[in-house]
């Protein structure tokens, strides 16, 4: 899925054509509290059905991307001219105000043809203002020629091909503001997840070649005071077989659950604490016991049992879609095989 | 199509009084709105900073969680058996209603049969809960869902004329909280009636804790943020009858809590148990222990500490115990279970011997004639040969200095009204 995304961003961010005029992005909407009931409004895109972005709108991509429903994203951060972000070490790097982090999902019809027939179904906008970050969704036209602002969220049939040549349907959950904090909380602070160093810290296919995330944001004046990314921190992708069984286990729940399951986020009540740099081993759920998780522990003791993934409760939370159990509470709708089958070894491993 | 902007109908309050802040309004919800997920919802995310939404009466059916993030809303509906939100057919969300911003006030509504918890208040300070009843309409069911009122990590929390039924854990919770008052509350046909845990200051006053399987527990456990469960006062309550059979999914703490405990003290510092009347509970009408489960965390003490029991009626009790009660206590203390059990566990050998120093003890001030057992679980390991409980319950006599009442911030400016 990494390779698709690449591909598709190298076509997107394609010179401007010359004979368009071009107008910039609308740092004015941007910063309007109210925000713009369509997503043309902000100019982030020159074209939005192609995601082709617009000057100084610059596509990413994660090391680990959160699971949803096996939608595809298109990433993109934007900054007002002459502003740039702050290098933060383990945290998301601070952002200056007029930032906007882009996000799209989109699904091909067919898996096995990602490059063909796609469907765009929502655009998030994580904006910072004065007052702090807001997230507003935007959802995607009949015609994929805007998208148009959902404040309360919306439930979306969406059906594809998957990559073994199976039917998949869901009911695709669009994300009301409140939800969008669900997950972007820290502390008392609505906040980014993703662009944190260790998350970036891998190569992506510019369209003017191949190139180190970390090392095209100073070069390109995104990012002050990052030292050299041999030097930054990184987490392997979850399919990296070069790396270790654990790091990408710890990986995987680092993007997937951390967001929340840390003790500034919003299942800090829990005491399950699952970011990558967790040493408390009772923390990262090592025989936990469940504290309010009723239906949720599936009967079983702890969290975690080593070398027990069907007894772990963790497990039993991933594989299961009531909402009274699932883990993740948003954001996916069916499971994540390919991520229960990589946790499931790794418990079985745990001593 | 005028639909679309018929959702909401607003209402401008400028002549109401000084307090509600300038842009504050009353929004009154459509009730013959088809899609009433979308305007209520929409109605939470966009109503200003103090205003009130009204639902209704009416049965109301979601299918995704609720949610509140707006400070100072009051979501009032028209009465508790009027206005009714179902969750019954609810495909996403793990609570029917969450709030995640100051000084809620939530009332005169019912949330009902939810998969995952009723109404989940995370990290707020202020919130009020009024005339809200959170029901699982089948009754006790494993597949119910675990709280049905559940203010955790919050501040200044009240909880005042709820009812709560059928949660498959505890039917109203305050967890890792500070400043709570519960009261004139029922909690019936829940795993635990009301349960206060790893919280400070609490009172919890003049509810009724019925048919649930333990009628009010104060509990505190380890690996949390907030620990060292402290300063909770029980008084005027029913803990009666409490005889429905354990339905928590195993692996939850409350799914060892013996059927028919009437009220349980776990770990926590600082407890006052009085003037509640407690009886028909058939495993033990009190009970005071450790958390009795291994653990690894240097922080947590897991001992009941400087708890003081007084002034209670005993009715009938621990004649018919389950659990632990059945398989630890009765064959210690024999039939039926005395009013008052204490595991005894203690910090140490000297405090095997001689009891706890003064400020960790158990003090226990009750009518002639109210049962009392210490297990000495401790001291029995120490000293094999000399093992047995006591039940000499003039031992124990003692207080604790009294703690003034809790008094709520947003108690203060309702009077006004």
């Amino acid at each position: 899925m990494q390779t698709l995304l690449s591909v598709l961003v190298v076509v997107a961010s394609l010179a401007t054509p010359a004979f368009a005029e071009v107008l910039p992005v609308n740092d004015d909407a941007i910063l309007e509290p109210r925000p713009a009931r369509l997503l043309s409004a902000y100019g982030l895109f020159l074209d939005g059905r192609a995601q082709t972005p617009n000057e100084g709108v610059h596509p990413f991509s994660l090391q680990q991307p959160l699971f949803t429903d096996y939608a595809n994203k298109y990433r993109f951060v934007y900054m007002p001219k002459g502003t740039k972000a702050t290098y933060q070490e383990t945290e998301v790097f601070d952002f200056p105000v007029g930032t906007v982090l882009v996000k799209t999902f989109a699904y091909p019809a067919d898996f096995r043809k990602p490059a063909e027939d796609i469907r765009l179904i929502e655009t998030r906008l994580l904006i910072h203002q004065a007052t702090g970050w807001t997230a507003w969704a935007y959802v995607w036209n009949q015609d994929q020629s805007d998208a148009v602002l959902k404040v309360a969220g919306k439930s979306l049939p969406v059906s594809w091909i998957d990559s073994t040549g199976q039917e998949r349907s869901i009911t695709y959950a669009v994300p009301n503001k409140n939800q969008c904090k669900g997950c972007h909380s820290l502390g008392k602070d609505f906040t980014p997840i993703g662009p944190k160093a260790r998350n970036l810290n891998f190569e992506f296919a510019y369209s003017a070649g191949a190139r180190n995330q970390l090392q095209y944001w100073s070069e390109a004046a995104l990012l002050s005071g990052a030292p050299p990314h041999e030097a930054a921190p990184s987490v392997p992708a979850m399919d990296d077989m070069s790396a270790s069984l654990n790091d990408r286990a710890r990986a995987y729940m680092d993007i997937n659950c951390a967001h929340c399951h840390r003790l500034e986020g919003p299942a800090s009540t829990s005491g399950l604490f699952l970011t990558y740099g967790e040493t408390n081993r009772t923390a990262w759920g090592y025989k936990k016991r469940p504290v309010a998780a009723g239906r949720g522990s599936g009967g079983f003791i702890y969290d975690i049992v080593p070398g027990d993934p069907d007894r772990s409760i963790l497990l039993f939370r991933m594989t299961s879609n009531d909402p009274g159990i699932m883990m993740p509470e948003l954001g996916r709708s069916i499971v994540d095989d390919e991520g229960i089958a990589l946790l499931s070894v790794w418990i079985k491993g745990l001593k | 199509m005028a639909k679309r902007y018929g959702a909401l109908w607003l209402v401008a309050v400028a002549f109401l009084s000084a307090p509600i802040p300038s842009n504050a309004e009353i929004i009154t919800i459509d009730p013959s709105d088809e899609s009433i997920q979308e305007s209520l919802q929409e109605a939470l995310i966009l109503a200003e900073p103090g205003s009130t939404i009204l639902i209704p009466e009416g049965v109301f059916h979601f299918t995704g969680a609720l949610s509140l993030d707006v400070a100072d809303i009051t979501v009032r509906g028209a009465g508790m058996d009027k206005t009714i939100l179902s969750f019954k057919g609810q495909t996403s969300g793990s609570e029917g209603f969450l709030i995640t911003s100051d000084g809620a006030r939530v009332e005169n509504l019912a949330i009902e049969d939810t998969p995952g918890d009723g109404i989940k208040v995370k990290g707020v300070d202020g919130i009020s809960i009024v005339n809200v009843r959170v029901e699982w309409t089948r009754g006790p069911d494993v597949g119910n869902g675990a709280y049905g009122i559940y203010p955790v990590e919050s501040k200044h929390v009240l909880i005042d004329g709820a009812i709560a039924r059928g949660a498959s854990d505890a039917g109203i919770y305050v967890g890792q909280s500070q400043q709570i008052i519960v009261r004139n509350s029922l909690a019936e046909y829940n795993v635990a009636g009301i349960e206060i845990e790893n919280s400070f200051f609490a009172d919890v006053y003049n509810n009724v804790s019925t048919r649930n399987t333990g009628g009010i527990l104060i509990f505190d456990l380890p690996n949390l943020p907030q620990k060292g469960g402290h300063s909770i006062r029980v008084y005027n309550n029913k803990s009666v009858a409490n005889d429905t059979p354990n339905f928590a999914p195993p692996g939850n703490i409350v799914a060892t809590v013996p059927r028919g405990t009437g009220i349980m003290v776990m770990a926590n510092r600082d407890v006052e148990v009085f003037n509640n009347e407690i009886g028909e509970n058939p495993s033990v009408n009190m009970l005071i222990v450790a958390y009795p489960s291994e653990y690894d965390d240097d922080g947590f003490n897991p001992l009941p500490q400087n708890i003081y029991v007084h002034n209670n009626t005993y009715g009938r009790g621990g004649w018919d115990p389950d659990a632990a009660a059945k398989d630890m206590v009765a064959p210690k203390t024999g039939l039926p279970l005395p009013d008052i059990v204490w595991d005894g566990a203690v910090d140490g050998i000297w405090s095997a011997f001689f009891g706890p120093d003064s400020e960790d003890a158990i003090h226990i001030n009750e009518k002639d004639g109210t049962s009392f057992a210490n297990l000495d679980f401790v001291y029995d390991m120490i000293v094999p040969w000399d093992a047995g409980i006591d039940r000499d319950i003039k031992a124990y006599k003692g207080s604790i200095p009294p703690r003034e009442a809790i008094v709520l911030p947003q108690e203060k400016t309702e009077n006004g009204h």
